[in-house]
């Protein structure tokens, strides 16, 4: 008898533990529904990476042109 | 000049760049989140469609854009309307071999193969091949205007051939594709009437249609560049005994 109250009162220990772990908040957005938003972090990144690449070659393009434009007005 | 007309000069050259970068931005974000019909087979792939089919579709219209420019070559005869037919087709063809290594990777995991003997599938390929040959045939001629002319009426049948392999030749009655959206039209049919998917596709196609035409215009202003160079260098050594 003693023993099964025992057993009973360190499974509610146990199980109110377990559940107020899961209960605590934290900064569980970016690991929430299996980290699919890591995905899409990563790939904003690569494609920022892209777009930056190409604003940088339009405007390396577009100071040869002025360069360009001037040499044959000169 | 004051400070806020070369701001707004800046945007009225440059919006549909930032367009383009804000729409694709928008369909990654979305293409991921945003809700999608549960189908078997597809399952998460079906969000495939806002990656892979809008390809096709920035693909068809930078070829149309080729096409124009080489119609408009056979009208003027202006060398730089040649770039610019030539630079279209390089960035059409670029789209076209990403839409078709993506649709590989997607085929092995869902048909368990990385090509299979499928009307749209060789379409595509077919489709791809025809542009492979207007490069050769570009790189096969030394004269300049010859060059031009040629490729520009090669490049006129090269489009219509690319709407028969791609669009007419998968909706004959009588082709069947395993493809998804198959039997009738190619790209959509059971997820066509999906508002939700429709939302993130068509920004998605005029985003990456928008980024195309960016690369396009960034390689057709470094061609017409080097064209330039070249003649000035030409006749500067024409000019010395």
């Amino acid at each position: 008898m003693f023993n099964k109250i025992l057993l009973n009162l360190i499974f509610i220990c146990l199980s109110t533990t377990l559940l107020a772990g899961e209960t605590i908040d934290m900064a569980d957005t970016f690991r929430s529904e299996g980290k699919i938003y890591v995905v899409v972090t990563i790939l904003s990144i690569v494609f920022a990476g892209i777009v930056m690449y190409l604003i940088r070659l339009d405007r390396k393009i577009s100071r040869l042109e002025k360069e360009q434009s001037n040499s044959e007005k000169a | 000049m004051s400070k806020s007309s070369i701001n707004t000069s800046f945007l009225s050259r440059n919006w549909w760049k930032i367009t383009g970068v804000f729409l694709v931005f928008y369909s990654i974000i979305m293409g991921f989140l945003g809700e999608v019909p549960r189908l078997p087979i597809l399952h998460e792939t079906i969000r495939n469609l806002y990656f892979h089919v809008t390809m096709w579709f920035a693909m068809i219209f930078i070829l149309g854009a080729s096409l124009v420019s080489s119609i408009k070559y056979l009208s003027k005869s202006d060398y730089r309307q040649d770039i610019k037919a030539e630079q279209y087709a390089y960035v059409g063809i670029l789209l076209g071999m990403l839409g078709i290594v993506t649709g590989s990777v997607w085929a092995h995991f869902t048909w368990g193969a990385w090509w299979v003997n499928d009307p749209k599938l060789n379409g595509a390929a077919i489709s791809l091949l025809i542009y492979f040959a207007y490069i050769i045939l570009r790189n096969s001629m030394d004269e300049e205007q010859k060059r031009a002319r040629v490729a520009a009426v090669y490049n006129i049948f090269a489009f219509v051939l690319l709407l028969v392999f791609l669009v007419v030749y998968p909706r004959m009655n009588k082709v069947d594709s395993l493809h998804p959206g198959n039997g009738g039209n190619p790209a959509f049919s059971s997820y066509d009437l999906d508002k939700n998917m429709r939302l993130v596709f068509y920004p998605a196609v005029i985003g990456w249609i928008m980024i195309g035409l960016w690369i396009a215009n960034i390689a057709i202003r470094t061609s017409i560049l080097r064209y330039n160079q070249l003649r000035s260098q030409f006749s500067s050594n024409k000019e010395r005994p």
